[in-house]
């Protein structure tokens, strides 16, 4: 091994996008997207109209890109940062669906998180399941 | 002829994910065959967003606005070709399941953007 080699080994923090980990975050990446775009859109054009609704698409939206940022990263911190965001999405999603289920009136419009991410193919509700597997077990890897 | 593009993309955008799909069940890494499938996948994506632009250029509508529509235009433009080169950074099983996945979202948006384009 030839001593760049070694100095890459020893500065590589664990890598999280590996195999599976790809996946995720291509799904992750995807999320981000979709949610920063369609927040910055409807709180430009259309504030007023469902004020709450936006707001929590737009913290969803900063969630997502958040652990989207730390997967790619890589490294202890991060993976337990983004293992705390999962578990915030989670209960985020689990909140969030519920209260719209409960009490659709006070959503005039839908959020990412509306009625579990039904309108995301229920993605935002598999997402977080799936990353806190991958970060747990990334965990006895390393 | 927007709609028969929207169509097509759809139909081409579910073959390379089965295809790829296929190759993630069978524990392969995307190939070059896979390479040029996403290559005109993307051509077609790009076509239609050629025509799309040009009819909006012509004064037709979109349903639920201009921004949106090009918006989600160019976001299907990115999804296959972003996939393809995760896809080049992970040689294994996983690299092929995230161009299906790519695949498959960029099938979603084909449909969402039906809705935006058409009146209902």
């Amino acid at each position: 091994m030839t001593a760049t080699q070694e100095k890459a080994e020893r500065g590589t923090r664990t890598r999280l996008v590996t195999g599976p980990g790809i996946l995720l975050v291509w799904l992750y990446g995807v999320m981000s997207v979709g949610a920063v775009s369609r927040s910055i859109y409807q709180i430009a054009t259309e504030f007023g109209r469902a004020p709450l609704a936006y707001t929590l698409s737009a913290v969803a939206a900063v969630v997502y890109a958040f652990i989207t940022y730390t997967l790619v990263r890589g490294g202890e911190k991060a993976r337990r940062a983004a293992l705390v965001c999962c578990a915030a999405e989670l209960a985020g999603v689990l909140v969030v669906g519920t209260w719209t289920l409960v009490e659709p009136s006070a959503f005039p419009d839908a959020t990412v998180w509306s009625d579990y991410g039904y309108g995301y193919l229920f993605i935002p509700v598999l997402l977080p399941l799936t990353g806190i597997w991958w970060l747990r077990r990334s965990r006895t890897a390393a | 002829m927007l709609d028969a593009l929207t169509v097509a993309v759809s139909v081409a955008a579910l073959a390379l994910a089965a295809w790829c799909g296929f190759a993630a069940f069978r524990d392969q890494s995307t190939k070059d065959w896979h390479f040029i499938g996403m290559a005109v996948v993307t051509f077609l994506v790009l076509v239609q967003l050629i025509v799309g632009i040009v009819q909006l250029a012509r004064g037709e509508k979109a349903e639920e606005g201009a921004t949106i529509f090009v918006a989600y235009l160019i976001g299907a433009l990115c999804a296959v070709p972003i996939a393809g080169f995760m896809s080049l950074a992970e040689r294994s099983r996983w690299g092929s399941a995230t161009v299906a996945a790519g695949a498959v979202v960029l099938a979603v948006l084909e449909v969402r953007l039906h809705d935006i384009w058409t009146v209902g």
